[in-house]
């Protein structure tokens, strides 16, 4: 009986290639991660600059 | 390695040499404009320009990435070389596109980050979606996206649109074509494979270099008006008109040449001076503002 899918055999990576992919993701992740770092002090140092002087002007 | 982008890629998505004329006329627009300015503020609204334009134009390849597989000029693009899928492109650029008008907004006000929001819709939506593939009229309007950084500057310090900064608009808008149509000229061929209608394959080669021509003579005066109108000094003028002259005459030298081979060196060589005498222009009239703020003239 033959299947209504077709199946389709999916080659591995060579372990060059493998290898390859392994590097690229990992440059990809630091990059994301230098930006997100990046994201957080600017939105940090943007608050503390917009607020000014009044950062201590509140009731203690 | 299609799913397998590396960083370079991406920031390849984001046409970093093109950037680079957008960021600067916007960082003059926000130099020359009237008032005060946190400098952290203003760095923060120089990215937030350059982070639009990025966004743009990811959001520009992920559409025409049909015509990108086509061009020899772009075909080692991310896309059309299998290194990145369209939908990895379109979510890059739609998240940059958001982040930037929403930092410029929180940081500066809703008036730059409006028109960001604009230039990124009209680079996008108008120019590349509708524009484009339509008209060989596409890059003298589509051409607005490219001049209104320095509207966007202007207002992140200012808050409102004056007539000062639609000057420097207009001095980008009228550069465009003779910029534009001049690399059409000696890429036509690409253009043509692809089906993108522009002024060469359209009108031919001799009306085009008619209309760059005109062009040019009306940029050439247009770059004066800073000094007419009395915000630019002599400084800026005298360099208007010397480089206005240059570009001028080798438009006229691009029309009145013929031979196939000549002709190409032609739109190369003032392709490559148009890049140049947009970049002087706004140095000098920063410069020329600077100098006077400084009371070296006083």
């Amino acid at each position: 009986m033959s299947s209504p899918y077709e199946i389709r055999a999916v080659e591995a990576d060579t372990p060059e290639v493998a290898a390859a992919k392994a590097r690229v993701r990992r440059r990809r992740s630091i990059a994301l991660a230098i930006a997100l770092a990046l994201f957080a002090i600017t939105f940090y140092t943007l608050t503390i600059v917009k607020m000014g002087p009044a950062l201590f002007d509140r009731a203690l | 390695m299609t799913g397998e982008a590396g960083v370079g890629d991406y920031l390849a998505l984001l046409k970093p040499t093109v950037m680079q004329l957008v960021v600067f006329t916007g960082f003059v627009g926000l130099v020359v404009a009237p008032g005060g300015i946190n400098p952290f503020i203003a760095i923060i609204a120089v990215a937030c320009i350059a982070i639009g334009a990025g966004g743009s134009a990811a959001l520009n390849m992920w559409y025409d990435s049909d015509i990108d597989a086509i061009m020899s000029r772009t075909q080692n693009r991310p896309i059309p070389s299998g290194r990145m899928t369209r939908e990895e492109a379109l979510v890059f650029g739609m998240v940059l596109s958001i982040f930037s008008v929403a930092l410029l907004g929180l940081a500066t006000n809703w008036v730059a980050a409006g028109w960001l929001a604009f230039t990124i819709f009209f680079y996008v939506v108008i120019y590349t979606m509708w524009l484009k593939r339509l008209t060989p009229q596409n890059i003298v309007i589509g051409g607005a996206a490219g001049a209104f950084p320095p509207i966007v500057g202007w207002a992140a310090v200012t808050g409102t649109v004056s007539y000062e900064s639609i000057v420097l608009f207009l001095i980008i808008f009228l550069w465009t074509p003779p910029h534009f149509w001049a690399l059409a000229l000696y890429k036509q061929s690409d253009y043509g494979a692809a089906g993108v209608p522009m002024m060469p394959n359209v009108v031919g080669e001799k009306s085009t270099k008619i209309q760059i021509f005109v062009y040019t003579l009306i940029l050439a005066a247009a770059a004066m008006l800073p000094t007419f109108f009395g915000f630019a000094g002599w400084v800026y003028g005298t360099v208007a008109v010397v480089t206005g002259f240059c570009f001028s005459y080798l438009a006229w030298r691009l029309m009145v040449t013929h031979e196939d081979v000549p002709m190409r060196k032609a739109a190369r060589t003032l392709f490559n001076y148009s890049l140049s005498y947009l970049f002087i222009v706004f140095f000098a009239f920063m410069t020329d503002n600077m100098l006077t703020r400084l009371g070296t003239f006083s």
